[in-house]
């Protein structure tokens, strides 16, 4: 179909549409998928399957009620990409209607409800996590220890039959595949050295234990580095901008630096802090959500500074083990303040003088030319 | 039944109801929504308050100095809802210990004292009961609804703890709907009620957007209008 079209300004030709932008952050998300699936199991592969196929029909479902252009917007990919973070972050042998409900609030909800693609406040995906989280704590937390660590070993039916039914072919239950040789249940690395701290014991002790090499968690580190790959990746291809993981990631190091300088014992060091948890991740592939996110570079840093902040706040003080879905959500609501005060001079004037109107509603759905 | 009392139930209940039209008396509405019982409970207690209230400044229309009626209206819906929680705290103690702070909090529910002003001190004792009826009733419809709707998504279940209402009989009128392990929390935590109520709020409007349309395509077949001026507005 060929159609001429008319865009507002710049005119400048640009090869990526929106579609074009998320497929690039799909694939940058491979390497860090391969090695999740490596790590933990096949459940990585259920729950994504799950998660696209929820994110799909339902926004198809939303749009056909909206009386959208339906075509155009599942060719976007944002759906897919949306199913594809939540389904990255929750546990890989959560029950299957963990995921569909999480990933149809997502795009139903926070998303669809607030006028779709480019109008929605908060990320989708981390908003429909923390819905789940706060819902469903329990299954949430079920974590399973990372392939090389655990006794049973299984295989793709076990973790399809535990998905769909909550024990293994053989009859195994989540709880029993979360125990090692000696019966103990491994939690993550974040989850085990909150619990260590909790009963009186110092960070080293809660390092010395079989799910750390070096205090990076066994299977968490490789899988941090591998989105690592990916993000770094996304920013050579310019589809993402530096400022948003440099900046999350810098400040979550600064604020982890000062509190483990102010008492080691009881504060996980910066290293730690980087290399456990979502925090790459969530620095690369969740953070930069370009709808969300801050849209000037300036209130890109600060957007994630205080994200990096917070994550080490609530971490460290907060009732749940990981932050990232938190502190994202929370600087979202922050992000038209930021946006208001790092608006940037126009071109001609003074950066100093401040125009006083009121931040330009433009849309930032488009954003394949940042 | 007149026109006054069939316009004062239809204002009430539905287009200018309480809590989702004027948006008034939010925070019990969404603090004391997780079950139907807790909902019923401030419901009535905020009904009763109402027609109180809405009786007295009536009565008193006449009488009260126009610069002082506002402190005056406060005075009266306070003394109300002191009744009221002792009542509660007399007969459904059980409830009045769950309900805790919201109920010396309706004081401050805006319907109330919005009601007081905008009807009640303009109307006779009559109207201004009935409004007081009707708009409290409208108030704890929408809070049962919302009730209701939390309970069975984060519980399963329908009246439950219906004793500390209506005595121990009442303890065999639960009804469990459905039975789970995974209860979905977030329907009992505030921001269920925020999500509920805007689905409440949403749903209204597109009623009335339908009834809206539908009374305009009437319109159009029968009213035909010859345009005489160009300058009618």
């Amino acid at each position: 179909m060929t159609k001429l079209q008319v865009a507002s300004s710049p005119h400048h030709h640009n090869q990526r549409d929106t579609g074009a932008v998320m497929r690039l952050v799909v694939y940058a998300a491979i390497p860090g998928i391969a090695v999740q699936t490596y790590m933990f199991g096949y459940g990585v592969l259920v729950q994504l399957a799950l998660a696209v196929v929820t994110a799909v029909v339902t926004e198809v479902v939303i749009l056909e009620i909206r009386k959208k252009n339906t075509e155009r917007a599942v060719k976007d990919y944002s759906a897919l990409l949306c199913g594809l973070l939540l389904a990255i972050s929750i546990p890989p042998l959560a029950p299957w209607w963990i995921i569909v409900i999480g990933t149809f609030f997502s795009i139903a909800i926070v998303k669809q409800l607030y006028g779709g693609l480019g109008f929605n406040l908060f990320n989708p995906a981390m908003a429909g996590y923390v819905m789940l989280l706060i819902s469903f704590p329990v299954q949430m937390t079920a974590w399973l220890p990372p392939v090389s660590l655990t006794i049973q070993n299984v295989g793709i039916w076990d973790t399809i039959h535990t998905i769909f039914t909550g024990y293994t072919a053989t009859g195994f239950s989540i709880a029993q595949l979360q125990a090692t040789v000696d019966g103990a249940t491994m939690a993550t690395p974040l989850d085990h050295i909150k619990t260590a701290l909790s009963e009186g014991y110092i960070i080293s002790e809660g390092l010395n234990n079989k799910i750390f090499n070096a205090s990076m968690g066994v299977g968490w580190a490789p899988v941090s580095f591998a989105y690592l790959i990916g993000g770094l990746v996304l920013i050579k291809a310019k589809v993402i901008n530096w400022h948003i993981p440099a900046s999350m990631i810098i400040a979550a190091m600064a604020v982890s630096a000062v509190l483990s300088i102010y008492d080691m014992s009881t504060h996980a060091s910066p290293w730690f802090h980087l290399v456990n948890g979502s925090l790459i991740v969530g620095a690369f592939f969740i953070a930069t959500d370009p709808v969300s996110a801050s849209t000037t570079n300036r209130g890109r840093i600060v957007f994630g500074a205080l994200i990096g902040f917070w994550i080490i706040v609530i971490r460290t003080w907060g009732g749940y083990p990981d932050a990232i879905a938190f502190a994202v959500v929370l600087m979202n609501l922050a992000v038209p303040l930021i946006d208001y005060y790092t608006k940037p001079g126009t071109y001609g004037h003074q950066n100093k003088v401040r125009n006083m109107a009121k931040p330009s509603p433009a849309k930032k759905s488009q954003q394949g030319d940042k | 039944m007149t026109n006054e009392y069939k316009e004062l139930t239809l204002q009430g209940l539905w287009k200018n109801n309480p809590a989702i039209v004027q948006l008034l008396g939010l925070c019990p509405l969404l603090a004391v929504s997780g079950t139907v019982v807790n909902a019923l409970g401030l419901g009535i207690a905020t009904t009763l308050v109402l027609l109180g209230s809405n009786i007295t400044v009536s009565l008193v229309r006449n009488i009260v100095p126009n610069e002082i009626r506002i402190p005056i209206f406060v005075m009266v819906i306070a003394s109300f809802v002191t009744v009221i929680e002792l009542l509660m705290h007399a007969f459904t103690f059980g409830l009045y210990q769950v309900l805790g702070i919201f109920i010396p909090l309706i004081v401050t529910n805006c319907a109330i004292i919005g009601r007081a002003e905008a009807y009640a001190s303009k109307h006779s004792v009559k109207f201004a009961a009935y409004d007081g009826l009707m708009m409290g009733t409208g108030f704890t419809l929408i809070l049962v609804l919302l009730g209701a709707t939390r309970e069975i998504l984060g519980l399963g279940t329908l009246f439950s703890g219906a004793e500390l209402l209506l005595g121990n009989w009442a303890s065999d009128l639960t009804i469990v709907v459905y039975q789970t392990d995974a209860n979905f929390l977030l329907a009992i935590l505030p921001p269920g009620a925020f999500l509920g109520l805007g689905f409440i709020i949403a749903a209204k409007n597109i009623i009335d957007q339908v009834i809206k349309d539908r009374t305009q395509v009437k319109d159009k077949k029968v009213v035909q209008r010859a345009r005489v001026t160009g300058t009618d507005i």
